[in-house]
């Protein structure tokens, strides 16, 4: 309760300052619809009127939510009109380019550790990749997949997402591969281990820590990665193809529920994330 | 006792390049060491005695002189897995339980897992730990870490043991407990053991030779031969023989001061 407490009063905020931007937003369209009509209109009956429009500026929560309410349970779930449906399109993708991140972070990290001519030659280079705009690089990349080849938007939007979320991973696992101090490579030193066995039995367990740290950034990464990667695409299934033909058709009900379906999304994916490492965790002996 | 010397340094030499110049960490080192001995090393920080331990358990290399390890130079005797090397800090994995960090070095070397097992058992066993097997590194006190250090040390049955300062960051009580179990254990392995430490009541009461040594450059000051029997009960700290050699033990490290 005590720690329930504050988060209740943040989100009471939250939806105050939302009810009251609302009103503000779409009490315009109730006054030119009143002035067209001759008519003059009260506050009292604005407010209500801000509250129920088909097309709002701003929707009020209580319409997001019916709408978010209607799009998981009100469909069946193979239907286009499923948010689950959609939210599977995405999740899918996400999976894709989270295990494709993953790989490419991991395996890009170990090679720096490994040889000392990486770090100079491709750390800069994966720096960069990260200061262009994923905005600006997903039709690109779409357009590349599709002229060698490629069908369907399911390579070019895992590409994307790993895009994104192989950086974190990349990061972490370098600083986790040289965790280990001095003594402890002295120490494997002392029983003639060579490589291999400095990496499986030293470097490779201290790192996980680092790893599963490293992998909630990289899921909420590459849940992005898939959202942006369907927008451009003329895709019609997932969330991001959902919010463009929200934006697109003028439904803005269609675009915040696809919004709040992503985030509820991106909350399980960050949930199911820490679960695996505190069953790690626990395995790798530790106090948790 | 055979006389055969295990470790033998000649006119050995290290010297450290820095950004601030070459630093003599050891100079004209000549030592010999023969099986089955109890040395330590011992001197203000900056002796070179870390620095010698580690050149013969090759982890730094030499820049003159000779030194050899079971008649091979001190790489093939590392490869060959000649010393258990214990450190000032237990440095156990915490993703190991205490077992399977013993197990560590053995698993490295290829024993059989049968051997594994049996191996574990009776090492823990010699350092007191049985039944801690499957505990985790946290769950322990810093003495008992050391303890399974020790264990991690022993558990391929090198004949060298070399210990740099390992109960150095332990308080005095657990410390005089360590030492009585590590001259009992050194009694019933018949190992060789190169000791480095601060403590001249350590040096005095664990060593059969006490090797003082003094800095800038490193060099050895006086290497003395104890009297005292193989047999050492705690009080033996009192008796007159001991505070003669530590004594002269202290006369040591004083002179080697007096030279900077």
């Amino acid at each position: 309760m005590s720690r329930a407490l504050p988060i209740l009063t943040v989100l009471a905020a939250i939806l105050a300052i939302w009810y009251a931007a609302t009103i503000w937003m779409n009490a315009t369209w109730v006054f030119d619809q009143a002035e067209r009509n001759g008519q003059t209109v009260t506050w009292a009956e604005v407010i209500p009127q801000t509250m129920t429009q088909d097309r709002p500026l701003l929707p009020p929560p209580h319409q997001v939510a019916a709408n978010l309410w209607q799009g998981i349970a009100g469909q069946a779930i193979t239907s286009k009109r499923s948010l689950v449906y959609h939210a599977f399109v995405t999740f899918r993708g996400t999976m894709a380019g989270f295990g494709l991140g993953i790989l490419l972070g991991v395996g890009l990290a170990m090679a720096i550790v490994r040889y000392r001519v990486m770090d100079g030659s491709v750390m800069p280079w994966a720096i960069i990749s990260q200061t262009i705009p994923i905005v600006a690089l997903a039709p690109m990349i779409l357009t590349l997949s599709n002229s060698v080849g490629i069908d369907g938007k399911e390579v070019p939007k895992a590409i994307i997402s790993a895009y994104l979320s192989f950086f974190p991973v990349f990061v972490s696992m370098i600083k986790g591969l040289r965790s280990p101090d001095q003594m402890q490579l002295d120490l494997l030193k002392t029983y003639g281990a060579g490589e291999g066995a400095t990496f499986f039995k030293l470097r490779l367990p201290a790192s996980l820590p680092y790893f599963f740290a490293s992998l909630k950034v990289a899921v909420a990464a590459a849940l992005i990665g898939t959202i942006v990667g369907e927008l451009p695409s003329g895709a019609i299934e997932g969330l991001g193809a959902r919010m463009l033909i929200g934006s697109q058709f003028g439904e803005p009900l269609i675009m915040w529920a696809a919004l709040f379906a992503a985030a509820i999304l991106a909350g399980l994916l960050i949930v199911a994330v820490g679960l695996v490492e505190r069953l790690a965790n626990r395995r790798m002996g530790g106090v948790a | 006792m055979t006389q055969s010397p295990v470790i033998e340094a000649s006119g050995l030499d290290l010297t450290f390049t820095t950004s601030d110049g070459p630093v003599h960490a050891l100079k004209d080192v000549n030592l010999t060491i023969t099986k089955g001995e109890f040395v330590s090393f011992i001197g203000p920080s900056g002796c070179g005695k870390t620095t010698f331990l580690r050149c013969i358990a090759a982890l730094e290399r030499p820049t003159g002189g000779s030194l050899t390890v079971n008649g091979m130079t001190a790489d093939q005797a590392r490869r060959a897995r000649a010393y258990g090397y214990v450190f000032q800090a237990a440095g156990l994995y915490p993703w190991r339980t205490i077992a399977g960090n013993v197990k560590l070095p053995l698993e490295i070397m290829g024993f059989s897992k049968a051997d594994q097992e049996e191996r574990v058992r009776k090492v823990l066993e010699l350092v007191e730990l049985s039944g801690f097997g499957n505990k985790f590194p946290w769950q322990l006190s810093g003495g008992m870490q050391q303890r399974a250090s020790i264990a991690r040390a022993l558990a391929f049955d090198a004949d060298i043991l070399l210990m740099d300062e390992p109960f150095g960051a332990l308080d005095e009580i657990v410390r005089d407990r360590l030492n009585e179990e590590l001259l009992s254990l050194w009694a019933r392995t018949g190992k060789t053991i190169c000791f480095v430490t601060h403590s001249i009541p350590e040096a005095v009461y664990l060593s059969t030779k006490i090797v003082v040594m003094s800095p800038r450059p490193g060099r050895i000051t006086d290497i003395i031969d104890s009297p005292l029997p193989r047999e050492r009960p705690l009080d033996i700290r009192d008796s007159r023989e001991f505070i003669e050699i530590a004594h002269r033990v202290r006369e040591g490290l004083r002179a080697g001061h007096q030279d900077d």
